[in-house]
């Protein structure tokens, strides 16, 4: 296959995709604005070229991509659902794109409601008594909380707390989150029904703890029923309870964080509440808490006043700013039209379909694929490629193959826990035709590993390119085009 | 209700069947009737299309829009003109419902987009390598102080003071729950003051982190700082306005270790502050340190050109806790806005952008201190934004501006008490004489 150029490849001087009015004041020389030693010798080389050649260059390569829009998307842990177009539409309103952060509250009042009720809405979801809707993301909404209970501790004068416990089927952002605010990181190991270990859990906390990170469900899809006695043991040794909220998907409605005995949580909007993921961003981490770690939060919240919404900066005990303004804020006003769109009702028949379908699919799966904790799931489930590992066929072979069939992969050897893992979440805007025609897939590639495990081996073989030489790329960096 | 899920009460009863059940209710059996929720959540009730666009129009109507109003606010975010193709580049589903580029044999579009995207940042910058972007400017600017504290083993930033303000909370906020310790450099008619730096500065200062231009628009003279840092052994990090970067000198060129900056100019609305990119970039000999994730170019099987994340030993899910930072995204569909725009705007466009913001903003800054009463605070050369001195209280002309059409510039003694009565004007390319006449006639009459 012919390689495609990159856009400096195309460049040719002289050739232009923009026009700029004339100018309209005095022209002064740059260099009667600025010292010649402050400019740059050399221009930047960017690219020249034609408007026709930045629109195919550009169509070109989307082309090369595989989105929600394209085909069924199972990536565990990540909740690509479908992504309701009315919602682009609405966030584009220049009602909402054409204001500028620093305008005087009286002329953005419209956007500071939004802000205020989605902490509202959010707030109730989850069970918690505010939101900051400020973290650009659900990393980003980890170091947040962590910071908030940090502040916390130190607030008490409860200095030694310098723990927080992960269990060892943590998202990797988790401890690398906690790192990220000074604290250290203690691991707890699960036990044979893939949920925390109360004993072992029990046995690393104590009054340096300040904190339990957990997601539930899990990153394998399963309820930690022992909800009630994990958040005591923490609670009684003076710890908190942090809620990742990357599987919130299976709960709307169902169950809340806030009840469960969480005190601070943070959500994915592009996950739960159907934001696209942008091919990696932008996301939106809001981050909510309970009562007494309000004064914690970030500066700003929107407060609202004699009818007007306001920005409220005084907060003595605020962590501070984790971000320039008041975070992702088109991202806020995508998920804010999903609630709205969805109700009560709607949020809950989400995670009742997600959950649905995650079972069926499972089920339709267990006699081909070693399920490695065989009991109900949540809105998401992980399967092993272990016995397929035995005929010389991985599960990132099984993944690759899986292209071929017009698929998205599942999240691969992902949680750490799991040999060979396949961890699949199909989401509730998927149909059941969608789910049998993937099962079908597996369960073709499975009897493919049995006859013909080459090919497996060998995929994909009709995607855009085959498989990348990764240890040449991490080897040998080329990181940016030279000419 | 339940719009966007496609299964019917008929595939349900089917699903159930399948796996033995007779209930939804069933599924839950795992999680403790204790914390089971009685009632159904307080939501509004559900909104059709209809409404909802309705709804969302009526909301939309309360905000005061650039559109209707003339903008001279900028302080770290700015009403730049975006090409049109921009737009209809981003609206392709392939790049916007993508998830982060893991499969690379079905993400080149995405991966190759942010290989371009790195190599403008480091054109722009005079830097060797970039990452594929982060949140925001503020907060890449404080990965950056944490970036140059792991690199040295030290743990002590010097800050100007005429880094943005916001900002500069952002690097405070990160540094306090990491141990790092943070100072500040004043400045001296509007740039940084080069003695107390020499006086702050030792050898146990990990960064010295500038902005150029800085929070007033005043260009600073890198050189300099980047001499005194590099002799006590600590690292130069400047946040740059990628703008000024076609006319300007780069960092790198002026020796900066790390550069990041705000890249909402590049193409993304104002947005009322988000979403945003923060491009960083850094040298050869600091690419390992970089957080974030990073494209690079390899081959297929077939020998072809291709591309794929890369250096992910520094990353989360490999290196947990040890990790160079938790970031685990990038802003890929605001930084792809800024590829398009600038392969838009290319070599000459950039630059032609940024003459005539700086040509428009000194026409302005001449005309407010020779018509409009207004007098000057700095000095120094300036870029394309200026601090000017107002003859009435700030608050109270940028209230009478907003009578007559026009968003006023930045109050700077909310966070400069010293600099009571400045006035930071933002001067973009979009900006007509005839605007900028207005607001001369406007603040004169004052």
């Amino acid at each position: 296959m012919k390689e495609r150029p990159l856009i400096f490849e195309m460049s040719k001087p002289g050739r232009k995709a923009y026009s700029l009015p004339d100018c309209d004041v005095p022209h002064l020389a740059l260099e009667d604005m600025v010292p010649r030693e402050c400019l740059r010798d050399d221009d930047a080389r960017l690219p020249e070229v034609s408007e026709v050649d930045v629109v195919r260059h550009f169509t070109r390569l989307s082309q090369l991509n595989y989105g929600v829009d394209s085909g069924f998307y199972p990536l565990g842990s990540c909740t690509m659902k479908y992504n309701p177009k009315v919602n682009e539409d609405v966030a584009a309103l220049s009602g909402f794109t054409q204001v500028h952060p620093l305008q005087p509250a009286e002329t953005v009042q419209g956007c500071l409601e939004i802000l205020y009720r989605m902490d509202r809405l959010l707030s109730e979801i989850t069970g918690m008594d505010s939101f900051s809707l400020q973290p650009a993301a659900g990393a980003h909404g980890e170091m947040t909380g962590l910071m908030i209970i940090k502040a916390y501790h130190q607030h008490c004068g409860d200095v030694k707390r310098n723990k927080i416990v992960v269990p060892d089927s943590a998202h990797g952002t988790n401890p690398a989150s906690a790192a990220m605010v000074g604290f250290d990181v203690v691991e707890v190991k699960s036990n044979d029904r893939g949920e925390v270990d109360l004993e072992a859990l029990k046995a690393v906390v104590d009054d340096t703890t300040a904190g339990l990170m957990l997601t539930n469900p899990n990153t394998l899809g399963l309820f930690e029923g022992n909800i009630l006695e994990i958040a005591d043991i923490v609670h009684k040794a003076g710890g908190l309870l942090y809620y990742d909220g990357a599987n919130m998907n299976a709960i709307l409605g169902i169950a809340r964080p806030g009840d469960m005995g969480f005190d601070v949580v943070h959500l994915n909007l592009h996950k739960t509440f159907s934001t696209p993921h942008g091919g990696g961003g932008p996301g939106s981490g809001p981050i909510g808490v309970k009562k007494e770690l309000e004064p914690f939060l970030p500066v700003p919240m929107v407060g609202f006043k004699d009818g007007r919404y306001y920005l409220d900066y005084d907060r003595p005990l605020s962590i501070g700013r984790v971000k320039s303004f008041y975070g992702n804020f088109g991202v806020v006003v995508k998920a804010y039209a999903y609630i709205m769109s969805m109700g009560a009702e709607g949020l809950k028949k989400v995670s009742e379909s997600a959950v649905l379908n995650a079972n069926y699919l499972m089920e339709l799966l267990k006699g081909y694929y070693l399920v490695p904790y065989n009991r109900r799931c949540m809105h998401e489930f992980v399967i092993s490629a272990q016995r397929q590992k035995e005929k010389g066929v991985s599960a990132l072979d099984i993944a690759k193959r899986l292209m071929d069939f017009g698929f998205h992969p599942p999240t691969m050897y992902f949680p750490l826990i799991v040999k060979e893992a396949l961890m699949i979440e199909p989401t509730e805007t998927e149909s059941k035709e969608t789910l049998d025609a993937f099962a079908d897939a597996l369960i073709e590639i499975a009897r493919e590993v049995e006859e013909q495990p080459e090919k497996v081996k060998g995929a994909p073989h009709t995607t855009p390119v085959r498989r990348l030489d990764e240890v040449r790329a991490a080897r040998n960096p080329v990181l940016r085009w030279k000419p | 209700m339940g719009r966007y899920i496609p299964n019917t009460d008929q595939d349900r009863q089917e699903m159930l069947e399948k796996l033995g059940l007779h209930s939804i209710e069933q599924l839950y059996e795992d999680i403790p009737c204790q914390v089971r929720l009685k009632d159904e959540l307080d939501l509004p009730a559900a909104l059709s299309e209809m409404e909802l666009v309705r709804h969302m129009k009526d909301i939309a109507a309360k905000n005061k829009t650039v559109d209707e109003y003339i903008c001279f606010l900028g302080a770290g975010a700015y009403d730049r003109y975006i090409p049109s193709v921009v737009k209809h580049v981003l609206a392709r589903q392939e790049f916007y419902t993508a998830y982060t580029p893991y499969q690379p044999e079905i993400s080149q579009g995405t991966l190759q987009a942010i290989f371009e995207y790195q190599t403008m940042v480091c054109e722009l910058t005079g830097m060797d390598v970039a990452n594929a972007s982060m949140y925001d400017g503020a907060s890449a600017l404080a990965e950056a102080v944490c970036m140059a504290c792991q690199a040295t083993g030290r743990e002590k930033a010097l800050v100007a003071r005429s880094v943005h303000p916001q900002s500069r909370e952002v690097v405070y906020t990160y540094s306090r729950f990491r141990g790092i310790k943070v100072h500040e450099v004043g400045y001296d008619d509007g740039r940084v003051d080069a003695q107390e730096l020499k006086r702050l500065i030792s050898d146990d200062v990990a960064a010295v982190v500038v902005q150029n231009p800085n929070f007033f628009g005043v260009i600073e003279v890198l050189d300099e700082i980047a001499e005194v840092v590099h002799h006590f052994g600590g690292l130069l990090v400047v946040s740059v306005n990628p703008i000024s970067l076609a006319l300007l000198k780069s960092p790198g060129s002026c020796g900066a270790d790390i550069v990041v900056g705000e890249g909402q100019s590049l193409g993304n609305p104002l947005n009322f502050g988000g979403p945003y990119l923060g491009f960083m970039a850094t040298t050869q000999r600091l690419m390992r340190r970089i957080p974030g994730r990073i494209v690079g170019q390899t081959v297929e099987l077939s020998g072809n050109r291709a591309f794929v994340l890369t250096l992910q030993t520094r990353e989360q899910h490999i290196r947990r806790e040890k990790a160079t930072s938790n970031i685990c995204s990038n802003q890929a569909l605001n930084a792809l806005a800024a590829t398009v725009y600038l392969s838009v705007l290319g070599r000459e466009g950039l630059k032609e952008v940024a003459l005539l913001s700086m040509r428009k903003a000194h026409y302005a800054f001449e005309k407010l201190i020779s018509e409009a009463g207004c007098s000057s605070m700095f000095s120094a050369p300036f870029f394309d934004e200026f601090v000017v001195k107002v003859p009435v209280p700030v608050e109270e002309l940028n209230r009478e501006l907003l009578e007559h059409g026009i968003i006023g510039g930045y109050a700077v003694e909310k966070d400069y008490p010293e600099l009571q009565g400045g006035w930071l004007v933002a001067v973009t390319e979009k900006r007509t004489k005839e605007e900028i006449d207005v607001l001369v006639r406007e603040v004169g009459r004052r």
